[in-house]
């Protein structure tokens, strides 16, 4: 075939961009070189319209192993343990193709995490949806949590947690981020960076075929009504295969044998190679005859672009190669040595004693292009005041069933049981809280991890959007008694072309950064996902945030439920009454303008510290962040998570009931104490400035507000139990 | 007390049965499924999980592995042989038990702690257990247990069925029928009682920071009774 301007096009590349191409090769590219500059330079794998802002996050920290740059990123949790862990988005395939799609998103995070020598301990995930009455998205979300489970369970790693959403700018684009932990000896990390001259280089896993050729491109490209015909670019997953590549991979780990590895992701064969070679500043020569294939007659640019899932690339010492294949051959998987690595500085490919591509490395990576796209800054909408008269005709218990059975906030369960949560043996906190906890195997600490995002807040404002999200992880963890230590990111974004997209994304990055630097809370691994959009729509501005930290002894884990009648309960944090961008402004008063709630960052820091300290001090015995539908829905959750009641009064502010109860004030927590610990817990709020509520005592099984009305909690329960369950078998 | 959990390609539950049988006191070994030959054992164990992917049928493919001549040997001499969940469908595809697992009723993996009774205790796995209910998890998509008529007679003349889905206070009825199952079957033995098959997970229920502890008393027992 025949390479020009209009091939190269036609691979997504601009043309500028195949100018590059040609100047820096001093020629022009044979389709396979186009095919594999294609794959390296898209948005995908270049990161060429976010680069530039992405190295303004924080990465650095005192327990930070590895901040980004590897296959993951890998945090320090003491007694020469780390965990890695990180955060991917699969929004395309998923849309395409649901089952696979998520399949294969779970599949893909958890061969990064292992690549790096640790056992995949906790998977989560974040996915949103279009609006429920859309007509795609109950078979979106059933196929997504099909393939989810259809993978994690198979490879018998728990899910622990999750996010899922609903909003109607997702119509067109669903989001799918997969997010995995996994446990490794600090002195037992590997990594991607090739070393020494003439190594072997092995392929190990499945055979190659034709599946998912150009995914990554696919990944980097808007939808439009021909998205059917993508179906093929979607790759199919086989997590038994994966189960086997994990146990070979952590077999042949246990020696030292590997130099470097890195497993075949986006961009397959061709982005592993490189990267290794990249990393190490060194060439590498494959033979694609050697390269096992299942479908016949495969050619270099199929084999090069294919992204097949389930392999890995290892560049071994020499001589280890009989040992190496022992292993990989027990667990009955592909072993073939394909190449070596060189000084030549370029990647060489040979196919029928042919050379098909000769590309230096820097060519790929260093030169790939990087854009200062333009960007719009968003400006800080005007407030709204609530007019009394919107509000008169509100009963409090009404909103409130509504709320609890909006699907932003009620119960997952119909999603979370469907996933296996518990195999490992070390689950000791369940989906459905603040954040899912798993033991460290065999030891008294505990790692707690959680996925939130915030796309309303950030379409309000992206800046403060961005700031609240990592706010919002920084308490799921602290909620459950757990130290913070650092976060992965997923960024979900429209167009990079689109200025107003492209504002978004900038002011969204910069409010990650501005939060993870103050709370100490640096940013370690990551993903990038543009052109989220279907023609000219696009999706709100969806950053995920994945939080981990540590929990020294697990028997000091908090959970959400209350536990005992007569206990006191109080709001920590100052309620302003801040409606707009609520989900109460949004659903019951159906105003969709104003600002998202400020985050004030000292607060935020302040309180959750504090909480830790009462935590530390054994005072707490349940607590739970205030979040979506502000106190009142948190307190009704904790509630019917501990099958209990609790009588409720307002505080003497000058804020009305509605404000009090349904505002999204940030920097808050509910926790519930012992009587005979209150002075002690006041005590320590008032020395550390942290303002605080009594809000109410537990009682057997209702709610009663301000004496007036009451509720049963058997009555919320079903509320926030049915609607999921219910839609779903409709 | 010497035991074996056979590690099938694909299981993923053989490390938690490790860690329950050794914490209770069980000497326990791993054993590859390539393997021909069993090591000396009082109870042999074939763990959860999803053996060669559970591509073809659920537990078909481990059933005819190599060391599984010498676990279904083992069996019809006498010797003590469980299998859950994915080690209960590798079970009925030996013959060893009788019946098949369907997939669950309503086609969706499930995860969740059930209630189970003890429908007989002349055996010595639920020997001497106090309870008549127990709390367990289960985690399968394929939990749904099904056998023929003439099969059904005969497994209720031998009083084989081990656990039924119940609630908590021991009722047997089909709103506490997680997956479909025939009369609520949740385990089932072999006609002489040493082999049992369930899908419940006894090894995810010893801990109270887990889903619960009737999983130790289930451990604690069984040792005792293997004594």
């Amino acid at each position: 075939m025949i390479v020009n301007e209009q091939v190269a096009v036609d691979h997504g590349l601009k043309k500028d961009e195949y100018a590059k191409i040609c100047e820096l090769l001093k020629r022009t590219p044979n389709i396979t070189e186009l095919g594999i500059f294609s794959a390296m330079w898209n948005e995908h794998c270049s990161y060429k319209s976010s680069r530039l802002h992405l190295k303004k996050l924080p990465t650095k920290g005192k327990k930070v192993i590895q901040g980004p740059g590897e296959n993951a990123g890998v945090i320090d949790i003491e007694d020469n343990d780390a965990i890695v862990f990180k955060i991917e988005s699969h929004n395309h395939p998923s849309f395409i193709e649901p089952y696979q799609g998520a399949a294969t998103g779970v599949g893909g995070i958890m061969r990064d995490v292992f690549t790096m020598g640790a056992r995949p301990i906790a998977n989560l995930n974040s996915i949103h949806f279009g609006s429920p009455q859309n007509k795609k998205t109950k078979n979106l979300l059933r196929g997504v949590v099909h393939g989810i489970g259809g993978y994690g369970n198979c490879m018998g790693v728990p899910t622990i947690a999750g996010q899922t959403s609903f909003d109607s700018s997702y119509n067109g684009n669903i989001l799918v981020n997969a997010m995995t932990l996994g446990l490794v000896k600090k002195d037992k990390i590997f990594y991607s960076k090739a070393a020494g001259l003439n190594k072997p280089v092995i392929y190990v896993g499945s055979k190659t075929g034709r599946d998912g050729i150009h995914g990554a491109s696919m990944a980097s490209a808007s939808f439009d009504e021909k998205i059917e015909e993508k179906k093929p670019t979607v790759q199919v997953g086989d997590p038994f295969t994966e189960k086997l590549l994990l146990e070979a991979c952590l077999e042949l780990m246990a020696g030292d044998s590997i130099i470097a590895i890195q497993d075949m992701g986006a961009a397959g064969l061709t982005s592993s190679s490189i990267e290794m070679a990249s990393k190490g500043n060194l060439g590498i020569e494959i033979n694609l005859n050697k390269v096992p294939c299942r479908e016949m007659k495969m050619t270099p640019y199929e084999i090069m672009l294919s992204e097949s899932q389930e392999r890995m690339l290892i560049v071994l010492e020499n001589g280890k190669e009989e040992h190496a294949k022992k292993i990989f051959d027990k667990w009955n998987l592909d072993f073939a040595v394909i190449g070596k690595t060189t000084k030549s500085k370029k990647i060489e490919l040979y196919f029928d004693e042919e050379k098909v591509a000769d590309i230096p490395v820097n060519t790929l990576v260093e030169n790939s292009p990087m854009y200062d796209r333009k960007w719009k800054n968003a400006k800080l909408p005007k407030k709204n005041k609530i007019k009394k008269e919107d509000i008169k005709h509100l009963k409090i218990i009404d909103v409130l069933k509504k709320i609890l059975a909006n699907p932003n906030v009620c119960s997952k369960e119909w999603i979370w049981q469907q996933y296996d949560h518990t195999v490992m043996g070390d689950t000791i906190q369940k989906p459905g809280g603040d954040a899912g906890v798993v033991r460290v195997h065999g030891t008294d600490k505990a790692v707690a991890a959680s996925v939130d995002s915030s796309a309303v807040y950030c379409w309000a404002h992206p800046l403060t959007g961005g700031k609240q999200v990592v706010c919002e992880s920084f308490r799921n963890l602290i909620s459950v008694g757990a130290r913070p230590i650092a976060i992965t990111n997923c960024l979900n974004f429209g167009s990079p072309e689109n200025e107003e997209n492209m504002g978004e994304f900038v002011e969204c990055v910069q409010g990650i950064g501005e939060a993870s630097e103050y709370l100490k809370f640096p940013v370690v691994s990551g993903n990038v996902s543009f052109y989220n959009q279907t023609k000219e729509e696009g999706i709100k501005p969806t950053p995920a945030i994945g939080g981990v930290g540590l929990i020294k002894d697990y028997k000091n884990m908090i959970t959400m439920e209350f536990k005992e009648v007569d206990n006191l309960v109080l709001v920590i944090g100052k309620t302003e009454g801040h409606i707009d961008q609520s989900l109460f402004a949004r659903n019951i008063l159906d105003a969709k303008n104003g600002p998202p709630p400020e985050v004030n960052l000292f607060n935020e820091k302040n309180n959750g510290e504090t909480l830790l300290k009462l935590i530390d001090n054994n005072l707490i015995k349940s607590a739970h962040d205030v979040s979506l539908g502000g106190i009142i829905t948190a307190v009704s959750k904790m509630c019917i998570k501990g099958k209990k009641g609790i009588n409720i009064k307002k505080p003497k502010y000058l804020i009305n009931e509605i404000e009090y109860f349904f505002a999204e004030d940030q920097g808050r927590y509910i926790i519930e104490i012992n009587k005979k610990d209150f002075k002690k817990v006041a005590d320590i709020l008032h020395k550390n400035a942290v303002h605080f509520d009594e809000l109410g005592t537990i009682n057997e099984n209702e709610l009663y507000i301000n004496d007036k009305t009451k509720v049963t909690i058997d009555e919320l329960t079903t509320s926030n139990k049915s609607w999921l369950t219910n839609y779903m078998s409709k | 007390m010497k035991s074996s959990v056979i590690t099938f390609p694909g299981s993923n539950c053989d490390r938690d049965m490790d860690v329950a049988l050794k914490k209770f006191g069980f000497k326990n070994k791993m054993v590859w499924h390539a393997d021909a030959e069993l090591p000396k054992s009082d109870l042999v164990v074939l763990p959860g999980g999803f053996s060669y992917g559970d591509y073809l049928r659920c537990g078909s493919m481990a059933s005819k592995s190599k060391i599984m001549q010498s676990v279904i040997n083992f069996a019809n001499s006498g010797g003590m042989v469980m299998g859950i969940c994915n080690g209960f469908q590798i079970l009925v595809e030996t013959g060893l038990v009788p019946g098949v697992l369907l997939r669950n009723k309503y086609l969706e993996f499930i995860c969740k702690n059930v209630f189970v009774k003890i429908n007989d205790k002349k055996n010595k796995y639920f020997k001497n257990v106090d309870n008549e209910v127990l709390e367990f998890h289960i985690a399968h998509n394929e939990g749904n247990y099904f056998c023929t008529n003439d099969q059904l007679k005969e497994i209720e003349d031998h009083n084989q069925i081990a656990i039924n889905y119940c609630d908590e206070n021991g009722k047997i009825e089909d709103q506490f029928n997680p997956n479909g199952s025939l009369k609520n079957i949740a385990g089932i033995f072999n006609k002489e009682k040493n082999v049992l098959g369930m899908m419940p997970h006894p090894e995810r229920m010893i801990d109270t920071s887990l889903s619960g502890e009737d999983g130790s008393l289930f451990f604690k027992n069984l040792i005792n009774n293997l004594k």
